[in-house]
């Protein structure tokens, strides 16, 4: 084991770029920060010393050399520097070395003396441990020996290391060469190039980290921020398919759609992608999901590439879904932003950054198709992924809607993300006998058995209902359809009803009919019994007396 | 016509110099030679940045050895060992 002591770091407080270099620029050497005109060195380096006085107690000088001390004062107090103040109170101190070069003749032979003196008479002055020199490639314009310049520039880097200050030299990007004038002989320990590049009109600004001695440090090239927030690296990295899983179910804002699914609701920490065509309720679908997990208590974040803040509240108020007070409340943020206005991976870092630090449980992209006009599918679909992956890594729940354009039986994503989604929600708009109505399947929910049947997807005053559609005749019909379907079948329905209430009717009159006339038959043959019977008791009563006359006429004869 | 309006008003001239460096010593040296050719005509005022460095800052000097001409104004700078006289010469004389 080698117990080499790590370079020391001092911390820049730039969000994203500390982490990316494993703690900050290293302690008491020189860092040169190069680019082209306007891409963020001076930010950078000033951003350095503020934060540096501010909240790591060292004091910072900045030496310019060509913007004037109130310039700079006021170029970062739209950041929200209060850099007055910090003067004031002796943490940061500005040193303007002003060389004209139509005043000055050079007979004979000079030094810079003059500059160490004034730097060190600064330094001591605030005891500062943080020096920027912006951009010492001034001083070529107003010398015209450049042997003796780069000899005295040579020393004047030797002497802050010999001093422990940890300083940033800014230096303006050359033909071929990092800076103008090959500062970057003079520095060998930390080397950082900012750029600015302009791609389909839109620009994206990124760093990278050319040469950290001594340390491991990030090497891709990562987009950085200049926003109100200041400046702001954003690295992206892949992350692996390592993410924890959960069983919690989440609520979907419609109990119908948590119904369609086996054990109720989406997993938690799930992608879910809602895809439709225009007007088809992805949005207000968004929203419910939003509105449910804010009930929770739960954070969410919502990224809208269509709509503004207002807008998406009002809209989606006519659905009974009040985003409202979830946002007073801090519980509902939502960020509006014009497809153009970024890059696709400053979105993407955008995107993190504000996950990072919002913190939601249920993050929600509308659209992602937005994107597709401004980068090639790869692009988009590289990009979902890093957000997914990102995303699950947190255990946040992703809604990602997309815009599809057709909608025939073959139903693909432009951006093939379905892969990287665990479920799917297909919205359709079917015309059907002069009228659109809105469908919803659930295409796809890994891990969850659900229902493989169409919804009727309806908005209504008071939220998303999803109706189960008239079935029958191997066919779903919804909306007006089902509507005539179903009062036909109730007319049919009744019809047949009276119809067999009839026929039992007339059945059982029938019946009485019938029992009446066999009562009536009885009773004609009881009467036929009765008659049969007196004919034969007066038979036998004729035939007794026909006996006893026999016998007195015998007992006559005889006599 | 000239040397009496010199002498009527002497050139103020400072020479900033950062310690005994043998760059200064010799701008002194080479000052001095300047002056003794023209007795009258130059007012010279020495300051050593070494000893009061606040005055580097205060007259924006970054060079050393430079020699500043503050009157007549506008101000003059040269910087160097005002090795070459005659074109220290000339420096000082334009815009006069």
């Amino acid at each position: 084991m080698n117990d080499l002591i790590e370079i020391k770091k001092s911390p820049t407080g730039i969000e994203g770029f500390d982490e990316l270099t494993l703690g900050g620029l290293p302690t008491g050497r020189p860092t040169l920060v190069c680019g082209s005109a306007g891409c963020g060195k001076t930010l950078f380096a000033s951003t350095f010393l503020l934060n540096g006085a501010r909240e790591f107690d060292e004091p910072g000088l900045f030496v310019t050399f060509e913007e004037r001390p109130v310039d700079i004062v006021s170029n970062v107090a739209s950041l929200g520097f209060g850099m007055d103040d910090l003067i004031a109170e002796g943490k940061i101190q500005i040193e303007h070395i002003a060389v004209d070069p139509a005043e000055l003749a050079e007979i004979g032979d000079y030094d810079l003396e003059g500059l160490f003196l004034r730097l060190e008479l600064a330094i001591d002055e605030i005891g500062a441990k943080r020096i920027v020199l912006d951009t010492i490639e001034s001083l070529f314009s107003a010398f015209t020996n450049p042997a003796i310049l780069r000899a005295e520039i040579r020393r004047l880097f030797d002497w802050l290391k010999d001093k422990g200050m940890t300083t940033v030299i800014t230096g303006e990007r050359g033909d071929g060469s990092l800076t103008r004038q090959g500062l970057e002989e003079y520095v060998s320990d930390c080397v950082l190039l900012l750029d600015h590049r302009v791609y389909n009109q839109i620009s994206t600004r990124r760093l990278r980290i050319v040469k950290y001695r001594g340390t491991a440090h990030g090497t891709n090239e990562y987009p950085f921020l200049i926003d109100s927030d200041g400046f702001s690296v954003l690295p992206v990295s892949s992350l692996g398919l390592n993410h924890k899983v959960s069983e919690e179910r989440i609520r979907s804002g419609v109990p119908d759609l948590d119904d369609m699914l086996v054990g109720g609701g989406f997993y938690r920490g799930s992608s879910i992608l809602v895809s439709g065509v225009a007007g088809s309720g992805k949005s207000s679908l968004s929203a419910c999901f939003a509105a449910a997990a804010c009930e929770a208590g739960e954070r969410a974040l919502y990224f809208s590439f269509e709509e503004s803040s207002d807008q998406t509240v009002r809209n989606m108020r006519s659905i009974g879904v009040d985003l409202k007070p979830w946002m007073d409340q801090g519980l509902f943020r939502h960020i509006a932003a014009r497809p153009t206005f970024y890059s696709l991976e400053m979105h993407l870092a955008v995107m993190l950054r504000e996950v990072t630090r919002f913190k939601p449980s249920l993050v929600l992209v509308d659209p992602i198709s937005a994107f597709i006009g401004n980068a090639d599918q790869l692009e988009v679909q590289a990009m979902m992924l890093r957000m997914v992956d990102f995303l699950k890594a947190r255990g946040v729940t992703g809604v990602f809607t997309h815009l599809t354009h057709g909608q025939g039986e073959a139903v693909e994503t432009d951006v093939g993300l379905s892969s990287l989604m665990d479920a799917w929600i297909l919205l359709l708009n079917r015309e059907s006998s002069g009228e659109f109505n809105r469908e919803l399947y659930l295409l796809k929910a890994r891990g969850t058995a659900h229902s493989n049947q169409v919804r009727e997807f309806v908005l209504s005053n008071d939220g998303i209902k999803l109706v189960r559609p008239y079935i029958g005749e191997g066919r779903a019909l919804t909306g007006s359809a089902r509507r005539i379907q179903e009062a036909q079948d109730r007319r049919r329905e009744f019809e047949r009803a009276a119809d067999a209430e009839r026929k039992q009717a007339e059945i059982s009159q029938r019946r009485q009919r019938v029992k009446a006339e066999i009562d009536a038959l009885n009773a004609e043959l009881e009467a036929d019994e009765l008659e049969l019977g007196r004919i034969r008791q007066n038979e036998e009563v004729y035939e007794a007396q026909a006996e006893r006359d026999r016998l007195l006429i015998e007992q006559s004869r005889r006599a | 016509m000239e040397n009496t309006e010199a002498i009527g008003e002497p050139l103020k001239l400072v020479l900033y110099i950062a310690g005994q460096t043998p760059k200064s010593v010799a701008a002194i040296e080479n000052l001095e030679r300047i002056c003794a050719s023209t007795p009258g005509r130059y007012a010279v005022e020495v300051i050593d940045l070494k000893a009061s460095p606040q005055l580097a800052r205060e007259h924006n000097i970054v060079a050393i050895p430079t020699l500043v001409r503050q009157l007549p104004v506008p101000i003059r700078k040269i910087i160097g060992d005002l090795s070459d006289k005659e074109k220290v010469l000339v420096h000082l004389k334009i815009g006069n």
